[in-house]
């Protein structure tokens, strides 16, 4: 039963409150660049919305959802009210402080270094300890997660953890873990430059040390979604789990190798060995495992539904499925999205292919695909599961539902295939202007247009989502019931021990953080005399 | 099971996940730190240890060949963001002392009328490196290069900051163009140009790039002749070399006109 209805709503709202804010900037960027628009004569406009657009859409909107949704799993599968409430509202206190002070410089281009702080650029201080922050405030999410399981295994000792919980809390050791390197590299490079007490800073390192966490945050974000994968998708449309041990050992399997890849990133930075980046991608592609496990899982979760609706044949079930249901839509959509971006993933993290696409639009169009595609509109499904749940109110608005989930398909499709496109033809990324008067790219000015076009298409959509929640707060009060989680055909009466804790797999991702990264971090932070002037912006 | 079994090799899960996550590190280290330097068509190693420290990054002992030495003097100043910010009052009065032997071109007030660049209200890094770069040779004018010859490096900070705490006095500007010529706000991303305003004001201002509004016409197209030619090599990276050479000369000229006629307040300190 949850309890806890206002705390977990209100992570919700101020997350896709912000969500929208940034889609809005988003969708303006793509204009302003595109031959739609003539230029606006200062990039700086342009790199002061980016910032923004990416401090939410990375650390704030997943942040919270996975935080409000972990809440809401916590109280509903161990059926107890949530410990440590009021650390609850502290942690979203944080949350709101520091997503206000990082965005108040932002606005006023005082930091307009991008989400990813790329020093030795260096904004106002006031911008990353509001990061800060909002992580810390995360982190009491992390610890409560910890201190709800511990609380409900006294009581229950045997008991296989519920599975939404343990993958919940998996999310929760990975995202601590992770969240450590950008810490690190706030805390130790670029806020003591910030606040003027150093003037030089090594860049190198500092892009190591957040490779750590820029990786590894991906997973962070994707857990939501996954959890909804495994259940909310197979419940909402009358089937069954088809393996929970399955579902485990994907999840296990994140914590283990999310973690020591995140180098496949720097593969063009010259502080780190080649060792070291093919051995983060190598690692890279055993991210595959559980993505594999993971979509076999789910499809063979979705046939059972489609045969318990009387689908007969090979591909009978498909048809069999509930279409109309806006969950089945939304996971479908997000398969598709899945699977192309997957598919240029495998293309990134391979060292030698990657040369070919580094720094280039293809890479905006994948992580777009992946993350605003796959992962955002299950977050749009949890939203749209919950609600009653959350609201007590009647919340039947499928029309609706259905239609903003496929404009927001469409929308990520035609933002994201051209964009691919105009990466491998060599279009740079990260660029304010392009000057399509110039013959060289000036054929490129249409598959730019497209992917405005989608942007736009993206924003109705995103604002059709706020809309159908707002409205969603003033229907008849009716009784939601509780929320449930999907059963497996196989329900777990007992649950091999390395599966119902996470002791091993905790160890092996931090074993495997030492041996992937120990070595580049401690040679470049013992003074290696790689330390560079920072480069002020904003002043 | 408590934690002791399950950290245990009797265990198969950990026996399962840990054999497999240190096959994949030993097979993945093999094939990174010995199997692919070799593949390497343009290394040579003097053996496994060697090809070891390259792919963990370790630099390897440079050519010992001589490096090549340019046959001009190269600039060796240093700039940082944060150089001559809180100067004192005393350096300041030193350094107005200093300029007095300046204000015969650069004129009393530090606004020239004899198209030497304004020096009043110019960044103190600016002045500073020029001072030491014609001081050193690495920049060479047949008037400048007496005046710096006998400077010391603290003479050279003290006009520095003398000059950058004068107010920018608006210029003589004859024309107001309203439209920024492209090569200043959008430079040529085609050709390798950056806007001429993401350094040098405009848009944005990079340590050691002059503010221009106001300067004289030219001043600026000869440097940038200068630049482009190769006359003038005191920049640091050939950053100004490599950007004078791609501009064509219609580009130089409205670069020039436009900042010539700007009014100098119009800039941001």
């Amino acid at each position: 039963m949850i309890s806890s209805r206002r705390l977990i709503i209100a992570h919700f709202w101020l997350a896709f409150a912000v969500f929208g804010l940034a889609l809005l900037l988003g969708a303006w960027q793509m204009l302003v660049r595109s031959p739609l628009h003539n230029w606006l004569s200062d990039p700086e406009w342009y790199y002061r919305s980016l910032t923004a657009h990416g401090t939410v859409m990375a650390y704030a909107l997943p942040t919270l959802v996975a935080m409000g949704f972990g809440y809401a799993i916590t109280e509903s599968t161990l059926d107890q009210p949530l410990v440590g409430k009021r650390w609850a509202w502290a942690g979203f206190g944080l949350i709101v402080v520091g997503a206000v002070m990082a965005l108040i410089p932002v606005a006023l281009g005082r930091a307009s270094v991008l989400y990813t702080f790329y020093p030795p650029l260096i904004g106002s201080p006031f911008y990353y300890i509001g990061v800060v922050l909002v992580v810390v405030g995360s982190w009491i999410w992390v610890a409560l997660m910890s201190v709800n399981l511990r609380v409900w295994k006294t009581r229950h000792p045997h008991a296989p953890i519920p599975l939404a919980m343990f993958a919940n809390v998996a999310g929760s050791y990975l995202w601590a873990w992770t969240s450590l390197g950008a810490a690190l590299e706030l805390l130790f490079q670029i806020i003591p430059v910030a606040l003027g007490w150093k003037s030089t800073l090594d860049a190198g390192l500092a892009r190591i040390l957040f490779s750590w966490t820029l990786h590894a945050i991906v997973y962070f974000w994707l857990i939501p979604t996954y959890i909804a994968y495994y259940t909310i998708v197979p419940r909402a449309i009358g089937g069954r789990v088809y393996s929970d041990t399955m579902a485990r050992i994907s999840f296990v399997l994140f914590l283990v190798v999310a973690m020591p890849i995140g180098i496949h990133h720097t593969f063009m930075d010259p502080q780190v060995g080649a060792g070291f980046k093919f051995i983060h991608s190598i690692f890279t592609a055993a991210v595959a495992v559980p993505t594999l496990l993971t979509v076999f899982t789910i499809c063979a979760s979705v046939e059972v539904a489609g045969r318990l609706r009387g689908g007969r044949g090979v591909f009978g079930w498909i048809g069999a499925l509930p279409w109309k249901n806006p969950i089945m839509l939304a996971v479908a959509f997000s398969f598709v999205m899945l699977g192309f971006g997957g598919a240029g993933g495998l293309i990134n993290m391979s060292y030698q292919l990657d040369t070919t696409v580094h720094n280039t639009q293809w890479i905006t169009g994948h992580f777009h695909l992946i993350f605003g595609g796959a992962i955002v509109i299950m977050y749009f499904a949890i939203a749209y599961d919950l609600w009653p749940h959350l609201t007590g109110r009647n919340f039947s608005n499928d029309r609706l539902m259905r239609a903003q989930l496929w404009l927001w398909f469409i929308g990520m499709m035609v933002t994201t295939f051209p964009w691919h496109w105009v990466g491998i033809l060599g279009m740079p990324r990260r660029m304010a202007f392009y000057d399509f008067s110039d013959p060289a790219i000036s054929p490129q000015g249409i598959y730019v247009t497209f992917s405005a076009i989608g942007a736009l298409i993206l924003l109705a959509s995103g604002l059709l989502f706020l809309f159908i929640l707002a409205t969603g707060q003033r229907t008849a009060p009716m009784e939601a019931g509780a929320y449930t989680f999907a059963r497996a055909v196989h329900e777990p009466a007992a649950v091999p021990a390395p599966l119902n804790g996470y002791a091993l797999w905790v160890t092996l991702m931090i074993a495997l953080t030492i041996t992937n990264y120990g070595f580049p971090i401690v040679r470049l932070a013992s003074g290696y005399g790689t330390n560079v002037p920072a480069v002020y912006v904003g002043r | 099971m408590s934690a002791d079994q399950i950290f245990s090799w009797k265990n198969r899960w950990f026996a399962g996940s840990v054999g497999i996550t240190a096959g994949l590190l030993v097979a993945s280290t093999l094939g990174g730190f010995i199997v692919l330097p070799y593949l390497y068509p343009n290394f040579e190693f003097r053996g496994a240890w060697d090809a070891i420290c390259s792919a963990a990054g370790i630099a390897r002992a440079s050519s010992s060949a001589n490096a090549i030495q340019p046959d001009y003097k190269i600039s060796t100043v240093s700039l940082t963001s944060d150089m001559f910010m809180r100067p004192s009052p005393e350096a300041i009065g030193r350094g107005a002392t200093l300029a007095q032997q300046c204000a015969i071109c650069h004129g009393p007030t530090g606004i020239s009328r004899a198209d030497s660049p304004n020096l009043s209200g110019q960044y103190a890094a600016v002045i500073y490196k020029q001072l030491v770069d014609f001081k050193t040779g690495a920049r060479v004018n047949a008037v400048m290069t007496p005046f710096a010859a006998p400077l010391s490096d603290q003479d050279m900070r003290d006009i520095a900051v003398y000059y950058a705490y004068l107010p920018r006095l608006p210029a003589y500007h004859p024309e107001q163009s309203a439209q920024p010529p492209n090569v200043v706000i959008y430079g040529a991303p085609m050709r390798g140009i950056a806007p001429c305003g993401s350094c040098h004001g405009t848009l944005d201002n990079k340590a050691g790039s002059p503010w221009l509004e106001g300067q004289a016409a030219a001043y600026i197209k000869a440097q940038l002749g200068a630049f482009a030619s190769g006359a003038r090599r005191n920049d640091s990276g050939g950053l100004m070399r490599n950007i004078a050479r791609r501009m064509t000369p219609e580009e130089i000229d409205q670069a020039a006109r436009y900042y010539s006629s700007r009014p100098s307040f119009m800039t941001t300190q």
